[in-house]
């Protein structure tokens, strides 16, 4: 066997190391030094983040079943950034009594779920695709059901992995379709086969529903609120950016590749995919009043606008899509952060709650504005630009009328978004949430997500080294 | 970057001082350096541009400069000022120092609400100087958001229903635009966003006819075209003074001028073509304002109906397709947000002392603060276009170019317009009698104070413009009537 396909492999073996320590550091940690668990897997994240921060060169490994792009190499460097931000957040919560003894699992379940998404960012084949699906379900569904003892965080646990074990044996089936009509399931093959036949687009479907529902894709969004309110906090706030901006590029590059000559079916479907999970994300997110049902709302109307970016099949497209899942990710994990920090200091969890928070702690409801109008794509803010570049990509194609319904629906987005602006700065309370000092692992996340908001979009570093590697049809 | 950029540098320090702030008087110190720095900026900028001018630099936008953003979609940080920017600038740079005095007395979470308007500062000098469009377009939705917490915050009345209003809409407006933006782009085949270099290129003739009224509408609901000015009376009814000053001083402003410089400088074909439509909505606007504006007896209301009906107006005006009244639309701009920001201002300072803007509870004011009573006649006679003062030469200036249209219906409709003045009057008027003149009606009113040195200032300077503009128009006009040159000729040689 050729050892040295393993060296492409540089950023999962690396992930790979980081979870072994952290699980033997778990297993074999005396009590005094399992204090030092958090800033370890901080630190480790940090170092695996460092090595792998170079954009590598396309490369291929196992017989194209395992193909890197520069591109996908951005990606996972996002979504490594988002985990450590996550991690940052979650401290709090897992200091808690009832978590404290299970504090390492955590770690290790989310940066397995990562590791899933690796490999389904670098698949080349769609066996390894289906691998990478089922690992980043099967210990999501673990971390959702984290705190066991609350009754709603086991019952999202359980509808998480009720639906999402349906979805993947629909994408399942969906694949062996396609394999049934071309023969092979690698990715680099498959276009030749692809004639855009009923049972083609079929397979097309089964397995757009299988990645949709990852996505939280109107109709396949039912689950979203519920998991979203009953799951920690941070376990939220990593599916809201972490699950959905893999599952998006990976969707992405799948169109892209494989399902290339279909281009004009596709285009139909996500065309109608992205009204229906844009309007209907919005309109019911208009009447929430618990937060965390409210972001889950919100972030099913942002997966429609990431689409936007696949829609158009272009480079740019790329290029806006991978933009737009960065700030994307800080934004909402600006106001996660927010929402955790609050929820564990006083245990308020509704838009009410949220009543006068400016007048007890400005620093809080400075970030949670600056992270809301970045959603709402508002200037000077990251949020304005990397919606505008989505729309470009987009409208260059000359989907004008799409874009103009999206817009429409920013209006109504901005609406519930100042709900909760005027809730923090403008409503009276008479109990408040009680002023409070966060810890510093909050508060370093919450000024790398506020910094990343406000910088992001006025330097054009970021958006233009990104574009360096996109790639369209 | 060169000087032009200040306009935007210099609010975001203060932006960064504010936050260095302790007290109150740290903060009046820092906001007064900000306004009074941009307002020495604004009229150096036009002595340095009358002086290029005069030297004979005929290029159509001077002190361009310009630096790649975003390489991949061609945007540009690019500024540049003619003659209509610079009087925007002047106007802005006057209404900001004005604002800052009004604002000397704000009762709570001043920090906050100087860094908003600073932040609001900031929008409208941005988009006065960038001539790309997507600069232009990210500074004009910065000047929209800070609205939303400065009226909701500070505002009176049912606040955060017109804040809430005000945003949306405005909003509205600016995703048309920016559907209009990005086809103009796409459309044109631009390797650029610049707006000049757009208008030397050719948009289809298709394209213009839908990109037109997008790109009119987005920026004629900044404008207050009607139906889409509901937000207006609403929004300046609610807002704290000098944002109200702002507001319909320079932001309903913004408006007009993309209107202007984007809409119809852009697009020749299809304004001629489609200006039709738009002439009989302006037409509404300013009738309908004038008519709202009798029957009000909040003098907020009252003030922002005749807004309505003056900025409605200015696009009337613009759409009338030639020089004279296009250079009418932008003295009306100028105007408009001298006397608008005058009226807003001492409506502050009388509400501030009488607690009511029900103009049927009041009477008798010019007895216990005459300068102010003085003042507000003289506001409300440039508003009605007494010669002498702005309103005048601006309202001549339109109408005269309104009716050198020769066919039946502009020359109708410039009539119907002309009936506004008469309509002007009644309200004016009659708002004057029942507010300075009488008996007094409340003897609590005997009380009363004049106004203090910090509200004065700004009166005058106000009052000053205004009377300079109604009795030396001539440079100014000449100043505005060259850089419509461009526009007159892409409209021309369509």
């Amino acid at each position: 066997m050729d050892y040295s396909n393993f060296i492409n492999l540089k950023e999962e073996l690396s992930l790979i190391a980081v979870v072994l320590i952290l699980l033997l550091y778990d297993i074999f940690g005396s009590k005094r030094s399992l204090k030092y668990f958090q800033p370890a897997a901080c630190l480790l994240m940090v170092a695996h983040i460092v090595v792998n921060i170079m954009p590598e060169t396309a490369a291929s490994a196992f017989g194209g079943m395992y193909v890197d792009t520069a591109m996908g190499g951005i990606v996972k460097t996002i979504l490594s950034i988002g985990t450590l931000l996550v991690f940052m957040q979650a401290n709090n919560w897992l200091k808690s009594e009832q978590t404290i003894i299970r504090r390492g699992e955590f770690y290790i379940l989310t940066l397995s779920t990562l590791l899933g998404m690796y490999f389904m960012i670098s698949a080349g084949h769609f066996l390894l695709f289906f691998i990478g699906l089922e690992t980043v379900s099967i210990p999501m569904a673990c971390m959702v059901a984290f705190d066991k003892y609350k009754h709603i965080s086991a019952e999202a646990g359980a509808k998480y992995i009720l639906s999402a074990v349906f979805a993947s044996a629909l994408a399942l089936f969906g694949i062996s379709l396609i394999y049934g009509t071309a023969g092979t399931m690698y990715f680099a093959d498959i276009p030749a086969h692809i004639t855009g036949s009923p049972l083609q687009l079929t397979a097309f479907i089964f397995f757009l529903v299988g990645l949709g529902f990852k996505l939280s894709l109107v109709p396949f969004h039912q689950w979203t609120p519920d998991v979203y309110e009953g799951a920690p906090t941070s376990v939220t706030a990593y599916l809201s950016v972490i699950s959905k901006g893999s599952a998006a590029f990976v969707l992405m590059t799948i169109l892209y590749k494989v399902f290339t000559p279909m281009l004009a079916q596709w285009q139909a479907v996500l065309y109608g995919l992205i009204i229906a999970t844009i309007t209907v994300g919005n309109l019911f997110a208009l009447r929430q009043t618990n937060i965390k049902r409210f972001f889950a709302y919100s972030s099913i109307s942002q997966a429609g606008y990431i689409m936007l970016g696949v829609i158009g099949g272009t480079a740019a497209g790329m290029t806006g899509l991978v933009y737009y899942v960065l700030v994307y990710m800080l934004s909402n994990l600006a106001a996660f952060g927010v929402i955790s920090i609050v929820e564990h200091r006083s245990g308020k969890t509704t838009i009410e709650d949220y009543n006068g928070l400016y007048a007890t702690n400005p620093r809080l409801s400075f970030v949670m504005m600056i992270a809301l109008f970045s959603l709402a794509g508002i200037p000077p803010f990251a949020g304005f630009f990397s919606k505008f570049f989505i729309f470009a990509a987009a409208a260059e194609q000359g989907f004008y009328i799409l874009v103009f319904i999206a817009l429409l629906n920013t209006i109504i987005s901005l609406y519930y978004y100042l709900r909760v602006i005027c809730a923090m700065f403008i409503n009276k309370n008479d109990a408040p949430v009680a002023a409070f000092r966060s810890d510093n692992y909050t508060r370093l996340s919450l000024l790398a997500c506020s910094a990343g908001v406000m910088l992001l979009g006025i330097l054009s570093i970021v958006y233009t080294k990104i574009n360096l590697f996109g790639f369209g049809i | 970057m060169n000087f032009l950029s200040l306009f935007v540098l210099i609010p975001l320090l203060t932006i960064g001082g504010l936050f260095c702030t302790r007290n109150l008087k740290q903060i009046r110190w820092v906001v007064t350096i900000n306004a009074s720095l941009l307002l020495i900026l604004a009229v150096g900028l036009v002595f340095a541009f009358l002086g290029e001018r005069a030297a004979g630099n005929t290029a159509e936008m001077l002190y361009t400069a310009g630096m790649v953003w975003y390489a991949p979609l061609n945007i540009h940080y690019a500024v540049g000022v003619d003659g209509i920017s610079v009087a925007m600038l002047l106007l802005s740079a006057i209404i900001v120092l004005t604002g800052t005095f009004v604002s000397w007395k704000m009762e709570f979470l001043q920090k906050e609400y100087f860094l908003w308007f600073s932040l609001l500062t900031v929008g409208v000098f941005g988009f006065f100087i960038a001539i790309d469009l997507f600069t232009m377009f990210m500074f004009y939705e910065v000047a929209l958001i800070p609205m939303y917490l400065l009226i909701g915050v500070w505002g009176s009345g049912k606040k955060e229903y017109s804040a809430m209003k005000l945003t949306l809409m405005l909003m509205g407006g600016s995703a048309l635009l920016l559907v209009g933006i990005l086809g103009i782009y796409y459309q044109s085949g631009a390797t650029t966003m610049n707006l000049l270099d757009l208008a030397q290129l050719h948009i289809p003739g298709f394209a213009q006819r839908w990109l037109f009224p997008l790109v009119f509408v987005g920026f004629g609901i900044l404008g207050a075209l009607f139906p889409f000015h509901t937000w207006s009376p609403d929004g300046h009814a609610s807002a704290p003074t000098a944002v109200s000053m702002l507001h319909a001083g320079v932001l309903m402003k913004l408006g007009g001028y993309g209107c202007l410089r984007v809409a119809i400088y852009l697009m020749p074909e299809a304004a001629h073509d489609l200006s039709w439509i738009f002439i009989i909505l302006t037409g509404v606007s300013v009738v309908y304002g004038a008519y709202s504006a009798i029957v009000q007896t909040d003098l907020k209301y009252i003030n922002a109906y005749s807004s309505v009906s003056h900025c409605g107006l200015v696009l009337f005006a613009i759409l009338m397709l030639n020089r004279t009244a296009m250079t009418g639309a932008v003295l009306q701009m100028l105007s408009h947000g001298l006397m608008t920001a005058l009226f807003f201002a001492l409506i502050g300072m009388i509400y501030g002392r009488t607690h009511t803007r029900d103009i049927r509870e009041m009477g008798g004011l010019m007895k216990v603060m005459p300068f102010l009573g003085v003042c507000w006649v003289i506001a409300g006679l440039a508003s009605l276009g007494l010669p002498g003062l702005s309103g005048f030469v601006a309202e001549m200036t339109v109408f005269i170019g309104a009716f050198a249209n020769p066919d039946t219906f502009h020359r109708v409709f410039t009539i119907v317009a002309c009936t506004s003045i008469v309509i002007t009057a009644v309200y004016i008027l009659r708002v004057v009698g029942k507010l300075l003149y009488g008996p007094i009606t409340n003897s609590h009113y005997l009380q009363l104070t004049d106004a203090v040195w910090y509200e004065r200032t700004a009166v005058v300077v106000l009052i000053a413009c205004i009377a300079g503009i109604g009795l030396a128009p001539l440079w100014l006009s000449d100043v505005i009537q060259n850089s419509l040159l461009p526009i007159v000729g892409q409209l021309a040689g369509r």
